[in-house]
């Protein structure tokens, strides 16, 4: 379980992020969602120990990372941004590395590598040279090295970015298996890719968490609006403006007059349903309601309107 | 100490498995071999000591060459996050790196080993001595240069500014003893004391005095003490 208490890192003036708090349950996959230069890389360096947080503190299973980040480390696997390695070395050799610094000797490192060699799909490059292997080979070995030591945790940094599309879909497989019986955090700016990968969703902005929950909850999130459009015949204008008086929970968004009807699109918050009575108030003025279509906003609005580029974006 | 000689054993090996450590190995043995020889037959004496005056001057290019990339590469290839995220003190990542780097320079110190065969088979009245205090002071010297390199590759991410920054450290090292005429008296015995060159000499003579040896020593310490803390400043950024 991972507690984040009040997390602040400040760059100089700039203050990279502001005092955020979320709590991380074992063998949950969590995506950490944000703009370029939201806080999301900031933040995952100072769960890991690699930077120290201005203020705040990051809490696993007791420990905290500025007293304790020696533990804490051996807890994590940590897959940085840009998936850095040492080209000149053979795959075997840097697993290897990884598996010393991490006490695993003999048998016991046999065993680790053959279980990440299977689980990273690496058969057969085992003996090559990083510097020769294609980009998916290099992610799946920069995967594999953060996972040496099987840890309760594993921390990655955009792990899909700049890969193509099969090799997103396999890194995606890959995770969604890990994290059957590890905690995964992993963060990205694109939205696809973290809704078909995680069971939860954060979203940072500009140093702050604006969003947190599963995407259904994000959509259907009690702030959230749906919006109805009506299609009417033998409608007038007077009648249809008067339907808020009756029924309050709606807002009228726009009444486009046609050749014989009228369309009207309303707007009412996901916490109520007022659909029977915008139906009886149709029946009672002794309209023909030729259509009526709820829609709720998709992810992506929510995400472009809690980043500040609601509706530039939307077309 | 287990993590200090993982991070030396890969240290090491990255040496070797480009062309870098055979490169340098055969350039400084050629280089010390053609100053060595050039006027070693006109003295006409079973000697080594022109050696030991040569061998400080190469270490002034190419020790800094050997270190520039030990911190400045993982920090421009960005492995330096793996390596600050795995459980491993900066201490220990510094020390290992250091000695993996002096290893190959005392290596290379150790092929000129080749000239003192040589006067064996050739010379007389060799004064063993003297030979083995001369390598010991050579071999702290590249401590120190080691050191001070190591400390100039924290500093950045480029390798060229690090080489640069190396070269000059280690220049201050070297020439403080010979500008002394230059300095008031009253500090003329301690630019003195720092001084590589002085105790250098000492050692050379044959004289194992501990003053000296704790000279080298705290030299050491105190740049690779440097280095962790360059390292570990990081974290505040």
């Amino acid at each position: 379980m991972i507690q984040i208490e009040n997390l602040s890192k400040n760059y100089g003036d700039v203050k990279a992020v502001k005092s955020i708090s979320f709590t991380l349950e074992d063998k949950e996959i969590v995506g950490f969602l944000g703009a370029n230069g939201a806080g999301k890389s900031t933040t995952l360096k100072m769960i890991t120990g690699f930077l120290t947080p201005t203020s705040g503190n990051v809490i696993i299973d007791g420990l905290n990372i500025i007293d304790d980040s020696q533990e804490i480390q051996k807890q994590i696997g940590y897959l940085p941004e840009l998936n850095p390695l040492y080209s000149e070395m053979k795959v075997y050799e840097y697993l290897k590395f990884h598996a010393e610094i991490r006490g695993i000797k003999g048998h016991e490192f046999k065993i680790a590598l053959e279980k990440v060699v299977v689980d990273c799909s690496l058969q057969g490059i085992v003996h090559r040279t990083i510097g020769e292997c294609s980009k998916g080979y290099k992610q799946r070995i920069g995967l594999a090295a953060s996972m040496i030591h099987n840890p309760k945790i594993l921390i990655l940094d955009e792990p899909v970015s700049g890969l193509d599309p099969n090799q997103i879909v396999e890194i995606r497989r890959l995770i969604k298996k890990l994290g059957k019986e590890k905690l995964v955090l992993m963060s990205s700016h694109i939205l696809q890719e973290i809704q078909a990968t995680v069971d939860r969703i954060i979203i940072i902005n500009q140093g702050e968490i604006v969003a947190d929950g599963s995407s259904e909850e994000l959509i259907t999130d009690s702030k959230g609006l749906t919006q109805l459009h009506l299609e009417i015949l033998n409608a007038n204008e007077n009648d249809i403006q008067n339907m808020k008086a009756i029924i309050p929970s709606i807002t009228i968004s726009s009444i486009d007059k046609q050749d014989n009807s009228i369309i009207v699109s309303l707007e009412y918050s996901n916490s109520v349903d007022p659909r029977k009575d915008v139906f009886n108030y149709c029946v009672e003025k002794e309209w023909v309601l030729l259509e009526m279509r709820a829609s709720k906003r998709n992810l992506e609005d929510i995400f472009r309107s809690l980043t500040g580029k609601g509706d530039s974006a939307h077309a | 100490m287990h993590n200090i000689l993982t991070i030396y054993k890969k240290e090491l090996r990255s040496f070797f498995t480009s062309p870098m450590a055979y490169i340098f190995l055969v350039v400084f043995a050629l280089v010390i071999g053609y100053f060595f020889t050039n006027t070693f037959f006109l003295y006409n004496q079973s000697d080594m000591r022109s050696l030991f005056g040569i061998v400080p001057i190469v270490y002034l290019f190419f020790i800094p060459a050997v270190s520039m990339g030990l911190i400045s590469r993982e920090k421009s290839i960005g492995t330096i996050e793996i390596m600050s995220t795995l459980p491993i003190l900066e201490r220990d990542i510094v020390i290992g790196k250091y000695l993996a780097a002096l290893t190959l320079i005392l290596v290379a110190l150790f092929t000129t080993l080749f000239h003192y065969f040589t006067l064996i088979q050739v010379g007389t009245t060799i004064d063993h001595g003297a030979v083995f205090t001369g390598y010991l002071g050579l071999a702290l010297v590249a401590g120190v240069y080691t050191a001070a390199g190591i400390f100039a590759s924290s500093l950045t991410e480029n390798q060229v500014i690090a080489f640069i920054v190396g070269i000059a450290i280690v220049l201050v090292f070297f020439l403080m003893d010979k500008l002394l005429v230059f300095v008031p008296a009253s500090l003329a015995g301690i630019i003195q004391y720092l001084s590589t060159d002085f105790h250098l000499s000492n050692i050379s003579r044959g004289v194992i005095d501990s003053r000296n040896i704790v000279y080298f020593g705290s030299v050491i310490g105190f740049f690779l003490f440097m280095t962790t803390r360059v390292l570990e400043s990081r974290k505040w950024g």
